[in-house]
């Protein structure tokens, strides 16, 4: 049960976020001019690191925003939490 | 009897019946159910697992092998309980297991709860250590948890005869605990063993509440509890393991750990034999010696593996005349059915009790399972905590730390630094009490007697591994411990390897001629003892395993007879029979009634979202496929949205309820996941957009009021709303009073019939609902369920996501590219061009008429072009949705077919368990092909 | 029991060699497999099979050991069904009592749309071949007497669908009867020997680094499910694989009282009783990335909810352990099994929560493609690169955890 701090109530237990996965993946800026390969990168390809990884939880049992932590999928040890619009 | 006259914690004056195989016994308040059975000279507790030899009890505490038992009495019956940790109680019920459990079908009718609690220091183990930190750390001004697994607080010193500041330390025990009760932030839980050690600090604690009270537990306590601790700060005093060593026979009733046999004598005032040996590497057991003297036991000799035990505990022995054979081992024993009745230490010594101690474990169990690693000690011989990644600390035996007095220090110390790093005190404990000690001679490591076979040389009690059975694992070409503890199962019982594992890590080191440090442990893993499924469960079970979500008509629907149907969390009326009535029978009547007169459904299940703000509308833009530039204030269309994927995911109805204010729908099952999905797009990939969203499922209630006559439902009950198609067009959205009631009603049909949704605020719900019912009764309006609806969207071809899509299916399969926009981006939008998304043979929706017009082809039948035998036969598809319909006097289905739309009229086969069925592919719409009706 | 099942010899634990034909990269079931049928099959025993720890010691020894082949598309129905008839012979083939007992999975109903897809399911079974039945509550009852059909459960069943072939096998001896053939044609298992880095020559892999030293290899076979990425990584290879915790449990040992294996989807049960009489059950799987081998108590905790729901007599057995693996979880819940874009390098991943039952297949097929440089049929839809063509197959029904 990992506690999560929320950037705008604090810490919370796992059970009131929602898991969103990577953070900071680039929406591409025009779909229509990629290619297949590059739109499938950006539908199925993200990181998977063993170690510090930049993701996004959701408080949705909570205030309901998003938000980005660097968790480090070893230890679980959270190092940040931050707001989308912060910089990673 | 081999209880003594005088001592111990137990009330004497407190006799309590119980039975064991069926014999009646007595004991006292007070006993463990393993203590009072050595009181009753119960030697032989089960037989083993494997070979069927006898066992007795080994231990006092969690880490028994032997003493399982299924208990039973008044309370339900329980499996695989360890003697040692059932307290008695009068009536209890107990029988012998051979390591494996018996599930009573009776219900259990406890219940079970769970509590979270939060605390600046959690302390785990009540033992000289564990209340020393507690105290510590409460005096320093901390919240403090306290958890210990006995029913009194005092651990392995219960056990002991240790002198605190000259007197007993029960004394000592009961002033702290005194001092832990005066501290209101200091709460202790006894009867608490902490099984799991989660991330940042999250602790589990399984609490047992009820069962030592027996018959006599309050039905409605919980039986246990489950505590789920957050600290900020974590102590680990869990004390330590005494382990045997390794010997021929070393598993014979009256064989057991040195530590446990001065608990039997000290603690419960039980002698567990008449004529004891001691068989040592160390010099704890040798007070064993000493208390076993002092109770009168008769002691030939202490055998100690060392080659000249000297100092202050091997003096004592040997100033009472008791032998101390040095440089000496325990080679075998011998016994009847009865148990030990001899052993060989280079003499044969007659007794019928072995005190065995070859060192002991720290309990890092909950330190490992915290992340925390291990090393290790070569003097200690055994291995310890090193590094800890979570803000814990580990004091006391569990630390390595074994004297009475550094234990009391170090929890002291380590209470008071925990309470510290969260700002309570100055981080120096208290001054430690006055204990006496006495000059140590250090151990000596040893694990295993030299013995050719290993036949009966025992490294797993539970399981009945022997020595004999390692060195074939390791023969075998194994080296690692995982794997010599799966092939020997070593390890694996309920126990966990509590007395074996660190045991036969250092016989496979010594086969593979490693060190112990070399070959490690295996993984102690959650939780530290056994836990009953139904604790983890708590009350999330019955009606509490999902809560249902009813609409705020539902109570009219149980007054109305409806069955009904789980959709999600919902219950939602499936069909409304009449007496009489088969299923069938009543979805035709209702599907008649929108048909041919007016009929009702409650619909307010359905997902409803508020979207607001000046970037509405190009917020639904992108998230809907089709766009809503052109749609006016008071207008609604009907809304797809993909997946980036491009494959549909939900569908609803986007109402403009006003200036830069919409109002979507979404499937009842949907609601929550098109919202998240919603936020998700709005907060992470345009943060700029003015956009609020709100969920107001719960906030409306909706009636959809259908059929021919449904306009005059309407207007009985909304005499001031122009309702006629030309002021109230389809899709339009209109507010005023309906059965005086502030309402919006829309023009809007999934039915295909002419039809009006009617939204109120959900605490009107019922009224409206009745009012509909009341004002729609010269028109005979009927009831209908979720069956009714659809099948009548089902004669439309309006696709249900989740029905008739499974995600693997776009906008264009179902023939719905009027709803995908091509000027504009959405979300899912790019996959639809991929070459395989873009392939003119996908699966398509259509319709499908069997060729028997009677023939009700079940869904989920696949679908072949021709009729063959072998398997695998190609499949082109397969049936999503089938139904008999009132309006067609015949059955239909839609189906998913490959390349579908270019297989007009052509013939389809469903190969049931029977035959073949035909089936003729169509369109998938069946009914008002216009849209007259619905128009009209 | 007590090991003396067991051979007296399983393998020998050589230093590997400076160059092999085929490096295989990990140890585990299909690992292991893949050697042995690179060997049995295709005559290649120049073979060294490399894992960072001990054999078979990631999810082989950490699943719940269930088979079964009903699977919903063709082309996943197709593999599984494959891998099924190497179940019913491979105790024979590998000389090795693995304990395979079919006994039956019962995949329980408990709304409309369940049991709408569990006979889309049956159906689709027969016609590719594999056994499927529908049963009613009744008989359900005469089945698995200890479920739970009371119409008062907040989810009633409604149903089941049961495949009378599937059933459960004994995995560490899986893993030990291919290593141990294996081991007998000849390939180096090497043990604690972690890769590190791979060797390239242009757009070819030669070779890779380990934590015991560089070892050529003519092809390179990735089996690591879990740790798949953190190795393509390393040739600069991005899969879609996201990597997550499993949790799984077991009970003590107790008395027959479950006599085949019981999935549930909408209630969340995944439960066998192993031959020694342990309840086996596999829990949810944690939202989060996480290569930790261990996730978050309430999931744990739900999932015992979910089996004294649907087994009331459940509710007093003990959990003794919990334990967690890393599965490998890709796009559309079907694995990865095929070329790369490195010449030379093969990728097998992907399986999810479905590798166990897979493992005979999964080795077949993918000797074959390392053997021969081409898929072979059963594993050319489960190529890398129908992500980009977006020809899915999409088997997230399949499982009983929702991915």
């Amino acid at each position: 049960m990992l506690l999560i701090p929320c950037p705008w109530c604090g810490q919370r237990d796992e059970i009131e976020f929602r898991y969103g996965g990577a953070a900071h993946v680039e929406y591409p800026a025009d779909p229509e001019t990629v290619d297949d390969a590059t739109w499938a990168r950006y539908l199925f390809v993200r990181p998977n690191p063993k170690g510090p990884l930049a993701e996004r939880w959701c408080h949705s049992q909570g205030c309901r925003r998003w938000f980005n932590i660097v968790r480090d999928t070893v230890t679980h040890q959270i190092m940040r939490s931050y707001r989308m619009e912060e910089a990673p | 009897m081999t209880r003594l006259a005088s001592g111990g914690r137990i009330d004497r004056s407190r006799p309590l019946r119980f039975t064991f195989d069926a014999l009646p016994h007595t004991g006292f308040a007070g006993d463990t159910l393993a203590s009072a059975l050595l009181a009753n000279g119960v030697r032989v507790v089960s037989q083993s697992v494997t070979y069927g030899r006898l066992r007795g009890i080994f231990s006092a505490g969690v880490e028994e092998p032997n003493a399982l038992v299924q208990v039973g009495g008044g309370t339900g019956s329980e499996p695989m309980l360890r003697a040692t940790q059932v307290e008695l109680y009068d009536g209890l019920v107990a029988e012998s297991l051979n390591a494996r459990g018996r599930l009573s079908p009776e219900p259990d009718v406890a219940r079970y709860d769970k509590l979270f609690a939060h605390c600046d220091v959690l302390v785990v183990g009540g033992g000289s250590t564990g209340l020393a930190a507690a105290l510590a750390a409460g005096k320093a001004g901390a919240r403090v948890i306290l958890a210990d697994e006995q029913a009194e607080v005092g651990g392995t010193f219960l056990g002991g005869r240790d002198l605190i500041d000259g007197r007993p330390a029960t004394d000592w025990l009961a002033e702290v605990a005194t001092d832990l009760a005066a501290l209101p932030e200091v709460r202790v839980l006894s009867r608490a063993t902490a099984v799991g050690y989660y991330d940042q600090n999250c602790v589990l604690i399984a609490q047992r509440r009820t069962a030592h009270l027996g018959p006599a537990a309050p039905a409605a306590m919980a039986r246990q509890r489950l505590w789920q601790v957050r600290a900020k700060q974590v102590v680990l005093a869990t004390g330590a393991h005494e382990r045997p060593m390794v010997f021929a026979e070393n598993d014979r009733p009256g064989i057991m750990l040195a530590g446990a046999v001065r608990t039997y004598v000290n603690r419960y005032g039980v002698v567990p034999g008449h004529r004891a040996v001691i068989f040592t590497n160390n010099d704890s057991a040798y007070a064993c010696a000493i208390d076993l003297d002092d109770a009168g036991l008769d002691v030939p000799a202490v055998v100690d593996v060392r080659p000249n035990p000297a100092g202050g505990w091997p003096d004592r022995v040997r100033e009472r005349g008791i032998e101390v054979l040095a440089g000496q081992v325990v080679s075998d024993t011998a016994g009847g059915n009865r148990g030990l009745e001899s052993v060989w230490a280079g003499q044969r010594i007659d007794c019928d009790l072995l005190c065995v101690s070859g060192g002991f474990n720290p309990a890092v169990h909950l330190f490992i399972q915290s992340q925390g690693r291990l090393r290790y000690d070569e003097i200690l011989a055994c291995f310890v905590p090193d590094e800890a990644p979570q803000a814990v600390a580990v004091a006391g035996a569990a630390n390595g730390t074994f004297g009475l007095r550094d234990c009391i220090q170090e929890g002291l110390a380590a209470g008071a630094a925990a309470a510290s790093a969260v700002g309570f005190g100055d981080g120096h404990p208290a001054g430690a009490p006055q204990v006496e000690t006495v000059a140590e001679h250090p151990i000596v490591p040893f694990w295993l007697v030299p013995d050719e076979s290993g036949a009966t040389q025992f490294v797993d009690l539970e399981r009945d591994v022997t020595v004999a059975d390692v060195r074939r694992a390791v023969g075998a070409g194994m080296q690692s411990v995982e794997h010599v503890k799966r092939y020997t199962t070593i390890g694996t019982g309920s126990d966990q390897g509590k007395t074996a594992g660190i045991n036969s890590a250092a016989i496979v080191g010594a086969l593979l001629g490693q060190p112990v440090a070399a070959i490690g442990t295996t993984t102690f893993r959650p939780p530290y003892v056994p836990v009953s499924f139904a604790l983890f469960a708590g009350r999330t079970r019955g009606q509490l395993f999902d809560p249902a979500r009813v609409t705020p008509i539902h109570p009219w629907h149980v007054a109305h007879g409806a069955v009904f149907e789980n959709v999600g969390q919902w219950k939602r009326p499936w069909y409304f029979p009449h007496d009489g009535e088969t299923m069938e029978q009543a979805v035709l009547r209702e599907c008649r009634a929108v048909r041919e007169g007016v009929a009702a459904m409650d619909v307010s299940t359905l997902g409803k979202i508020d979207i607001q703000g000046t970037d509405a509308l190009r917020f639904l833009n992108r998230i809907y496929t089709n766009a809503y530039d052109t749609l006016a204030v008071g207008h609604c269309r009907y809304g797809l949205m993909c997946k980036a994927d491009g494959m549909v995911f939900d569908d609803g109805v986007v109402m403009h309820v006003g200036p830069d204010r919409y109002l979507a729908t979404t499937t009842s099952g949907g609601a929550a996941a098109v919202l998240d999905w919603m936020e998700e797009w709005l907060q992470t990939e345009w943060p700029d957009f003015r956009v609020r969203l709100t969920s107001v499922s719960d906030q409306w209630a909706t009636v959809a009021v259908a059929g021919p006559r449904s306009r005059e439902v309407l207007r009985a009950l909304a005499p001031a709303m122009a309702a006629d198609a030309v002021s109230f067009p389809f899709m339009a959205i209109r507010e005023g009073m309906v059965a005086g009631i502030p309402a919006r009603v829309c023009r809007i049909s999934f039915s295909g019939e002419l039809a009006f949704e009617i939204n109120v605020a959900s605490w009107y719900g019922l009224r409206l609902w009745e009012a509909v019912m009341a004002a729609g009764e010269p028109f005979g309006i009927t009831p209908y369920g979720t069956e009714a609806m659809h099948v009548l969207r089902a004669e439309k071809g309006y696709a249900i996501i989740g029905q008739d899509t499974d995600g693997t299916v776009t906008p264009q399969d179902l023939g719905m590219s009027w709803v995908v926009s091509k000027k504009k981006d959405f979300i899912g939008r790019r996959s639809h061009r991929r070459a395989d998304t873009a392939r003119p043979d996908r699966m398509h929706l259509v319709g499908l008429l069997p060729v028997e017009p009677e023939d009700l082809l079940p869904e989920g039948a696949q679908l072949i072009l021709e009729p063959r035998q072998e398997p695998p036969v190609a499949i082109v598809g397969h049936v999503t949705s089938s139904y008999r319909s009132a309006a067609l006097g015949r059955t239909f289905a839609l189906a998913l077919v490959k390349g579908g739309r270019d297989r007009m009229a052509s013939q389809v086969y469903a190969p049931l368990p029977d035959r073949l069925h035909p089936a003729t592919v169509t369109e998938p719409i069946f009914y008002d092909k216009e849209g007259l009706v619905r128009d009209g | 029991m007590s090991g003396s099942e067991h051979p007296d010899h399983l393998w020998r634990n050589p230093d590997p060699k400076r160059s092999y034909d085929v490096v295989i990269v990990g140890g585990g079931g299909h690992g292991l497999s893949t050697a042995y049928y690179l060997a049995r099959n295709h005559g290649i025993t120049n073979v060294a099979v490399l894992e960072r720890g001990w054999l078979a010691g990631g999810n082989m020894a950490r699943n719940t050991t269930v088979i079964r082949s009903n699977y919903l598309w063709d082309e996943s129905a197709a593999i599984y069904e494959h891998s099924m008839k190497l179940w019913e012979t491979l105790a024979e083939d590998l000389d090795y009592d693995i304990l395979f007992s079919q006994r039956g999975v019962l995949n329980l109903t408990h709304s409309l749309h369940d049991t709408r897809e569990a006979h889309r399911r049956v159906y689709a079974n027969r016609l590719n071949g594999i056994d499927a039945e529908w049963l009613t509550p009744e008989e359900i009852k005469e089945f698995c007497p200890i479920v739970n059909l009371s119409p008062d459960l907040r989810y009633p069943v409604m149903g089941a669908s049961l495949q009378r072939r599937g059933g459960i096998a004994k995995h560490d001896y899986v893993a030990w009867a291919f290593a141990r053939q294996a081991d007998a044609f000849g390939v180096d298992l090497v043990q604690n020997c972690e890769v590190t880095g791979f060797d390239l020559d242009g757009g070819r892999v030669t070779g890779v680094q380990t934590s015991r030293g560089p070892i050529a290899a003519g092809k390179v076979a990735l089996c690591a499910a879990g740790h798949s990425t953190v190795l393509a990584a390393m040739v600069g290879l991005d899969l879609p694989i996201q990597s997550h915790p499993l949790q799984a449990l077991v009970s003590e040992l107790l008395e027959p009282a479950l006599n085949c294996v019981v999935l549930s989807n909408a209630v969340h049960v995944y439960v066998s009783q192993a031959h020694k009489g342990e309840l086996v059950m596999g829990a949810g799987i944690d939202p989060f990335i996480s290569y930790a081998q261990r996730g978050s108590p309430h999931i744990i905790e739900y999932q015992l909810a979910a089996a004294v729901e649907l087994f009331p007599i459940f509710s007093r057995a003990h959990v003794v352990r919990t334990w967690g693996g890393i599965v490998d979880v890709s796009p559309d819940a079907s694995p990865i099994v095929g070329l790369t874009p490195i010449e030379n390098l093969f990728v097998n991943c992907g399986w999810g929560t479905g590798g166990f039952k897979a493992t005979p297949a999964s080795g077949w097929v993918y000797a074959h493609t390392i053997a021969r440089g081409e898929p072979h049929p059963l594993n050319a839809p489960f190529s890398l690169d129908r992500f980009a063509r977006g020809a899915l197959i999409d088997e997230h029904g399949a499982a009983a955890v929702a991915h």
